[in-house]
């Protein structure tokens, strides 16, 4: 337990440095949702109706764009051989990895979209399923995307094919969290966010096994 | 018995025999299939000759869906028993599941032009496939990222195995979605009970891309065997 | 002939499917078997004992 709060804290640490991923996650997401309305044109309640699908994809983005170092940096430096050598589990030091991720980019972004929301005009009724759905979703994305991370590990440019192997894995978690939006928004009671929560408790509890097996595939060569 | 066919000697032995076979199954279920289709088929009174469409549609969208079924299945053979020929079966099978899912995405879209009115058309089957075109491509992608031919092999298995976990719930998920969305009618292109008339062609055309599908696979795991056998030849050079 | 191109006036959208499947199909097994006899040539010219 003490080996993965101790890796857990450590790549949050890593991250939350001036140029860490934590803010470039942000800002990215903030870029991509300001850019929206550029190019969709400023009729508030078109932006309202778009807003959920727009913040959930700006924000699946935002947390690919950090994904493949989550490996790569410690691989590059050797630190991953330690961490694979550690007697903490690969599994256990994946999930740390991807706890790590969530806390540094899912969370902020989470706490950041009610913002966001209101630049889009987003309806009353839609901030609560907003919230709660990138919370819930995010997870996915970082356990998913430390799945494309590993398996890219030693590619050159692998951060170039990352999002092609992870974007569609990811379809779920867009479709049910931004469904949850729009359910929320035309009053549906349709258990989205039961959705979300079971696509990431699943993804979060599987993933870490396909990333170990892919981390200790490209460490063997 | 798979791991008879483990040594590749035997493969080519079997595969050889097999291919005529193969080759002119397919040959005569397309061709009886297409006359059927063409000729004998009359337009059906909803859908009036575009009905012929699905001749060629649902055969594509099954192989599209077979393939990476046999992907992933020759995937947990390469992963879990180390089986020989099982990367290559994964690896040779994958541009031709692409192939037949850009061809159902094609002849999809063109069925629904003249039903829905547009070329596009977000329904479940359509979007469904969209998304296993992309799962496709990033499965040929990671192939041709990794250098060394094993590392590759396995991390495409592990990317298929993934793949083949998440697609029901892919499935789910968009079914779910267009529920959500549904304000026009959409219209199902193989909704209610299709007569004898239209089963036969769509059969036989569905066996024919089968046979198809299996002949150009053995082809292709063949090539594979002899160019990596001259690699090793060139090696020992 | 001209009734069978028409189609009830759906040939449009028929004749551009069945194109596209054969032309995809088509390319196909030519890939498939030009890079078969590429790869037997190859293997032949190998192991050929050397002059």
């Amino acid at each position: 337990m003490n080996s993965f709060r101790a890796l857990l804290f450590r790549d949050m640490r890593l991250a939350t440095r001036a140029g860490g991923s934590a803010m470039l996650a942000l800002a990215f997401f903030a870029a991509v949702a300001a850019l929206v309305p550029l190019g969709v044109g400023s009729d508030l309640k078109l932006l309202g109706r778009i807003a959920g699908g727009v913040l959930w994809v700006a924000a699946i983005l935002a947390a690919l764009l950090s994904l493949d170092r989550i490996f790569q940096a410690d691989y590059e430096d050797g630190s991953l051989d330690l961490i694979a050598l550690s007697p903490l589990s690969l599994e256990a030091s994946a999930a740390a990895k991807i706890a790590a991720h969530w806390f540094t980019t899912g969370l902020p972004l989470t706490l950041l979209s009610p913002v966001l929301g209101l630049l889009f005009n987003l309806p009353e009724q839609g901030y609560v399923a907003l919230i709660a759905s990138l919370a819930l979703g995010t997870p996915a994305a970082s356990a998913i995307g430390a799945i494309g991370a590993g398996l890219t590990l030693a590619v050159r440019r692998g951060g170039v094919i990352l999002p092609l192997i992870v974007l569609p894995l990811l379809a779920p978690a867009v479709i049910f969290g931004a469904g949850a939006v729009l359910s929320a928004l035309d009053g549906l009671a349709n258990g989205a966010l039961w959705l979300v929560a079971a696509f990431s408790l699943a993804a979060v509890l599987l993933a870490p096994f396909a990333a170990a097996a892919a981390v200790r595939l490209n460490l063997a060569s | 018995m798979i791991f008879e066919f483990a040594n590749p000697k035997r493969f080519m032995q079997l595969s050889g025999a097999l291919l005529p076979w193969f080759a002119g199954a397919t040959i005569i279920l397309l061709g009886v299939g297409l006359y059927l289709g063409l000729f004998v088929a009359p337009p059906d009174y909803q859908q009036g000759d575009t009905v012929r469409i699905m001749f060629i549609h649902v055969p594509a969208a099954w192989v599209a869906m077979m393939a990476y079924g046999l992907m992933a299945v020759a995937s947990l053979f390469s992963l879990v028993w180390r089986h020989p020929l099982a990367d290559v079966a994964a690896k040779t099978a994958a541009p031709l599941g692409a192939l037949f899912t850009a061809l159902a995405l094609v002849t999809g879209s063109l069925w629904g032009k003249p039903m829905w009115g547009t070329y596009w058309q977000w329904d479940g089957r359509l979007t469904s496939f969209l998304i296993l075109l992309f799962l496709y491509l990033g499965y040929i992608a990671l192939w041709n990222a990794i250098e060394d031919e094993v590392r590759a092999g396995r991390a495409a298995a592990i990317l298929a195995l993934v793949g083949v976990v998440n697609l029901p719930i892919i499935k789910f998920s968009v079914d779910w979605w267009t529920t959500l969305h549904q304000g026009e009618s959409i219209f199902r292109p193989d909704g209610p009970t299709i007569s004898a008339v239209f089963l036969w062609p769509l059969f036989l055309m569905a066996f024919g891309y089968t046979a198809l599908f299996m002949t150009l696979w053995m082809i292709r795991i063949r090539t594979e065997i002899l160019e990596r056998r001259a690699r090793t030849l060139m090696l020992g050079h | 002939m001209g009734a069978f191109l028409h189609m009830g006036g759906y040939g449009a959208y028929i004749w551009p499917a069945y194109g596209a499947s054969v032309l995809g199909i088509g390319a196909a097994i030519f890939l498939t078997l030009s890079a078969y006899r590429r790869a037997k040539a190859r293997l032949a010219a190998l192991e050929k004992p050397r002059a």
